[in-house]
């Protein structure tokens, strides 16, 4: 605490103050309902695309629609998991408070996220593949990534201390991270029945315009519902293990 | 390097002071593979069929019940940080005891697995297959466990945590280690299954030891 402080006082002022419990918590305060606003919009706006703005699918019929919630869900899950490591790995390097709060809050929504994925995957598998699971590369790899979450979740809830939940929970985290390639790439290194990536950076996309909009907006929005709701978890956080300082008992949501 | 050997002979010892431990996974191991056939039938083709993933689940959960032992012992009695406080390097000790938990709990299994191969029905060559995967795969299991005995030292219902935490990380080994003995069975080519392992292996060994040396670091402090 006292460390961070000094490093405000006399270099880089603004983001190292930031890593300040007391500092971020305002903050924090201020950007969530901005972050609502966004996922509202964002998802209604990608509701409406991939509902009756987006095409008929040639061979899946209406069924395709699912796409618009599993694969952003995919996408966030392991995103949310490579971020949680590395706030995981910075409250390692930089022994910051912040930063392992930080990955302890997003853990729940990257695990939800993961779910999430699994289960509309079930939905869409059912209809297409004629079963709810297969045991495939990629639905096997996200199943593991499910457990990952689970395990950092435990790890932490189980160690009473909190600085050493922090670092033990980091270095579990870092070690999970080998498995979100294995994930995004079994699609390809592995004849799968789970089909190709549809999206990529380096050809066009392999759908139709509108239903990439739809995707890329509710991938958007999901995004900032991630956010949202992981400010608000990252304030009890705060509020719970900061409860010794005055700051905390001085404020005024405490208070009341 | 006398460090490591140093540490490899102490927990060897410490072993041999008390068998029953070590003998309880290992019976454990016999146990569980003798129930599958008594639980689905003594259909040979059926059997043969199972048998390599049978075997391999078996030799997971029994490495992981020796796990729970790998720091807990030395933590609770101070030993552990003696040795962080040594002039030796932690990664060399930590090595040791890997190498010492693989040689108690791995290379028992890759001995007893024809053994008990034989009661699955399984031929020469798939029998060889199958201890040539274990002796890959152990070692890389005892590696990955290291990280989770490290980290689960002295919290609450450590032993369950430890299994949450670790057999997830394992099931890349399960699905080559298992895959290969299938493959060669159906007459495939089991050279990538093997390539892989290895790969396992070798980056496990490059990197784990620092992890878990890291872990213990924690523990301790």
């Amino acid at each position: 605490m006292s460390q961070t402080n000094n490093f405000s006082n006399h270099r880089l002022v603004n983001w190292f103050k930031l890593s300040s419990p007391s500092a971020f918590y305002p903050l924090a305060g201020k950007l969530i309902p901005f972050f609502w606003v966004l996922t509202l919009a964002f998802g209604l706006a990608g509701l409406w695309v991939s509902f009756f703005v987006a095409p008929v699918d040639a061979v899946q019929g209406q069924g395709y629609r699912i796409i618009f919630i599993h694969v952003p869900a995919s996408w966030m899950s392991m995103f949310i998991y490579l971020v949680m490591a590395a706030w995981a790995g910075l409250g390692l390097i930089f022994n910051t408070r912040l930063s392992a709060m930080m990955a302890q809050a997003l853990a729940p929504i990257g695990a939800w996220m993961a779910f999430l994925s699994l289960w509309t995957g079930a939905f869409w598998g059912k209809p297409m593949w004629g079963a709810w699971w297969v045991w495939d590369a990629r639905l096997t790899s996200e199943l593991i990534l499910l457990f990952l979450y689970l395990g950092f979740i435990a790890l932490r809830a189980s160690i009473d201390d909190p600085r050493r939940a922090d670092k033990a929970s980091a270095i579990l985290a870092l070690v999970g991270v080998v498995n979100v390639p294995i994930i995004y790439f079994s699609v390809k290194w592995w004849n799968t029945l789970h089909q190709g990536a549809s999206v990529s950076l380096t050809k066009a996309p392999a759908m139709a315009q509108t239903m990439l909009w739809g995707m890329l907006l509710m991938a958007l929005c999901l995004w900032m519902y991630s956010i949202a709701v992981t400010l608000m978890r990252v304030r009890a956080i705060i509020l719970e293990r900061e409860a010794h300082a005055d700051w905390v008992r001085q404020s005024i949501e405490v208070k009341s | 390097m006398s460090a490591l050997l140093a540490m490899i002979r102490r927990d060897l010892l410490l072993v041999m002071r008390r068998k029953s431990e070590v003998l309880t996974a290992l019976f454990f191991f016999v146990v569980v593979t003798s129930l599958f056939p008594l639980g689905i039938g003594a259909d040979a083709a059926l059997l043969r069929k199972i048998a390599p993933g049978v075997l391999w689940v078996a030799a997971l959960l029994s490495t992981l019940l020796g796990l729970h032992r790998m720091f807990a012992a030395d933590y609770q009695d101070g030993s552990l940080e003696q040795l962080a406080l040594s002039p030796q390097p932690l990664v060399l000790l930590v090595t040791g005891k890997i190498i010492a938990h693989w040689i108690v709990c791995g290379l028992p299994l890759v001995l007893l697995a024809p053994v008990i191969g034989i009661q699955f029905d399984l031929d020469a060559s798939s029998l060889y297959v199958l201890m040539g995967t274990l002796f890959l795969g152990t070692p890389v299991l005892s590696l990955i466990g290291s990280i989770g005995a490290a980290l689960t030292l002295g919290v609450r219902g450590g032993s369950v945590l430890l299994s949450l935490l670790i057999l997830p990380l394992y099931i890349p080994v399960l699905i080559f280690g298992a895959g290969a003995v299938y493959a060669n069975s159906v007459g495939l080519d089991i050279s990538g299954h093997f390539s892989l392992l290895g790969a396992l292996l070798i980056l496990a060994l490059a990197f784990i030891p620092w992890v878990s040396s890291a872990a213990v670091k924690i523990a301790i402090e």
